[in-house]
């Protein structure tokens, strides 16, 4: 696939803090690809760094091999992690607003079917639930029809309920074919949308794949889980690494029917037992030492 | 490039409406811009509209003279008697009838009236029935010019004054926090067009407001105004344009509501105090005179005052329109070369 953008030693400095320190990667067209870290870790500053609203210290970005000119804003989709629209005015007279303002559209009717706007069209932006005011934000960086969109951090302090519909929205999207940049700090978010990731920490990018491929790479076990009351009135000393976390122990097994059949011979309760794969939150924190919300 | 002109219009026009319709859909805002000047014409036009008729101020200048003719027309009950260091600034008073009749202890048997007031000419048959008509008469003539006449434009431009000054400022200091100017940044929305579309809205709302004031101030107060409705807005638009161009520079930046506050609050306090606003600055020591003449009010007040209560023409006032003019530019360029839609 070929590359639509590039990053090369991008680096950015705030006085004393280096917020991202020289990260490179490439973009390959047509997929969503994640910034995934935690709070702090440098992924809206290198989002931002991209989209232009942030000069870098130093470093690259290509879009398509070039430099990106002022062609690139009207190419370019964004939705910011906070923002906010003119607060007195209707949903239907935002979207006439942001659309008037370019000269290649999606037609406005398009657009708030594919976000689900019907039902708020005339509502003033300030009833808006969350939510709706994310999804209205998500319209308005589609209004210009664009090829690459920027989410920052789209669904965070949403409810759960909200966070499906915006990722409905933007699995539409993507079945479009359309370039999507995302930052996140939740792994099932990361997991579900993203084709590729990079996971950043203090301004680094500490592991690069797609999300299969990251913990097939780094986890060559499963965890079996039990409740910790349980697991220790058992007479069992596992040779697989043990860890205990919420009142829950899970063992680190490479063949998860060995361990099984170890754990029933010694009584173990089959209704406290559970099996899991390794998430992108369990690879954080292997690589880190640290969970994504520390 | 044949584009440019058309996308400018359409891009600032959008932008024009949108802002407009906030303003007029923020009840609280826009029945405030109306409410508050009408309060302060009514308060005026309550303190002014006592009737005092049946009193008749008389000046008096040099009291330890001989006023012995005129005593027992002093001594009357209907008669208020108030004392001026000079008779300059009397017959000035007289003028503009703010006093009824004048006497001199220093030329006694001679009185003043203006003979173009009822009160002053009711004042002088009683000095005549107490005096037996032997007293010489000197008049001065004046139309009459209330406070309220004077006050009017001072008003009409402390409105315009903190509708440009807080219209503008806070709106786009909110637009910065709330990050509704990043979100435009990323539109192919240029500076200059935010920046327009934002003073033509805040003018026509500050003109309408304006307009509005003055023809519900005439309807209560029937105030004088003898020069052309057409320089009486050139210089207005001109006054209001200006303040907002001073508006922006503020709110170029800062991200703060309390720090624009404090400057909006830093510029609208010297202008109240020392652009004619409430009182003339005729005495006022020369130093605080320039610096009256910094403040882009005290041209547009002075500019009003002159064309509605002296009748003059744009040619008369020439000074206040080329220095409004200038500082509007001054204002602009720099707020146009200050200005970022982040704090940063």
């Amino acid at each position: 696939m070929p590359t639509v953008l590039e990053v090369r030693n991008l680096r950015k400095c705030y006085r004393n803090l280096v917020a991202v320190d020289d990260i490179s990667f490439c973009i390959p067209e047509g997929i969503c690809f994640g910034l995934l870290g935690p709070n702090g870790a440098g992924k809206t500053t290198t989002i931002e760094m991209i989209e232009g609203i942030t000069q870098p210290t130093s470093g690259e970005i290509l879009y398509r091999g070039k430099p990106r000119d002022a062609s690139f804003s009207l190419q370019a989709g964004i939705q910011f992690q906070a923002t906010s629209v003119m607060e007195h005015l209707k949903t239907r007279e935002i979207l006439r607003l942001f659309h008037s303002l370019y000269q290649k559209t999606m037609p406005l009717a398009e657009l708030v079917k594919l976000c689900d706007l019907e039902s708020l069209l005339e509502q003033t932006a300030t009833r808006l639930s969350g939510g709706q005011k994310q999804r209205l934000m998500f319209a308005l960086s589609l209004v210009n029809d664009p090829e690459f969109i920027f989410l920052d951090e789209p669904t965070t302090g949403l409810d759960p309920q909200s966070r499906r519909n915006l990722w409905k929205l933007i699995e539409r999207v993507k079945a479009q074919g359309k370039n999507v940049l995302m930052t996140t700090h939740y792994m099932d978010e990361a997991e579900i949308l993203c084709d590729h990731l990079i996971i950043i920490d203090h301004g680094r990018i500490i592991a690069e794949g797609s999300p299969a491929a990251l913990l097939r790479e780094y986890f060559g076990y499963y965890y079996v889980c039990l409740d910790a009351p349980d697991f220790d009135r058992l007479d069992y000393d596992p040779a697989e690494p043990v860890s205990r976390k919420n009142g829950r122990i899970e063992i680190q097994s490479r063949s998860v029917n060995d361990t099984l059949q170890q754990l029933l011979q010694r009584g173990a309760l089959l209704n406290s037992l559970s099996v899991r794969q390794p998430t992108l939150e369990d690879l954080f924190l292997k690589l880190t030492g640290h969970t994504l919300r520390e | 490039m044949n584009n440019r002109l058309p996308d400018f219009i359409r891009v600032t026009s959008a932008l024009f409406m949108a802002r407009s319709k906030e303003f007029y859909r923020d009840r609280g805002t826009l029945i405030w811009a109306f409410i508050f000047p009408v309060c302060i014409i009514a308060a005026i036009g309550f303190a002014f509209s006592s009737d005092e008729q049946g009193i008749f101020r008389t000046g008096v200048v040099n009291p330890a003279g001989d006023l012995s003719q005129a005593a027992k027309y002093l001594a009357a009950p209907w008669v208020k008697r108030i004392e001026y260091p000079d008779r300059g600034q009397a017959l000035d008073r007289m003028r503009y009838h703010q006093l009824d009749l004048l006497l001199d202890g220093s030329e006694p048997g001679v009185y003043w009236i203006n003979d173009l007031s009822v009160q002053s000419r009711t004042a002088e048959k009683l000095l005549l029935a107490d005096t037996g008509g032997t007293m010489e008469r000197r008049t001065v003539s004046g139309r009459r010019v209330r406070y309220v006449d004077w006050v009017i434009p001072g008003v009409l431009g402390m409105n315009i004054m903190f509708g440009s000054l807080f219209g503008i400022g806070y709106i786009i200091v909110r637009y910065r926090k709330n990050g509704v100017l990043k979100r435009l940044q990323v539109t192919p929305v240029t500076r200059l067009q935010f920046v327009t579309a934002q003073v033509l809205s805040r003018l026509v709302i500050m003109l309408a407001s304006a307009a509005a004031v003055y023809i519900g101030c005439d309807l209560f107060l029937d105030f004088v105004m003898l020069g052309s409705y057409l320089d009486l807005f050139l210089i207005t638009t001109l006054g209001s344009f200006s303040m907002i161009a001073l508006a922006l520079i503020v709110a170029c930046r800062t991200a703060s509501e309390e720090l624009a506050n404090g400057l909006l609050n830093l510029l609208t306090f010297p202008m109240m105090l020392l652009s004619e606003v409430w009182f003339s600055m005729d005495e006022a020591p020369p130093w605080l005179t320039v610096l009256s003449d910094c403040l882009p009010l005290t041209h547009m007040v002075q500019g009003a005052r002159a064309i509605m209560i002296e009748g003059a023409g744009l040619g008369a006032i020439s000074r206040h329109v080329w220095i409004l003019g200038f500082m509007s530019i001054v204002f602009l360029v720099v707020a146009a070369t200050l200005f970022r839609w982040n704090e940063r």
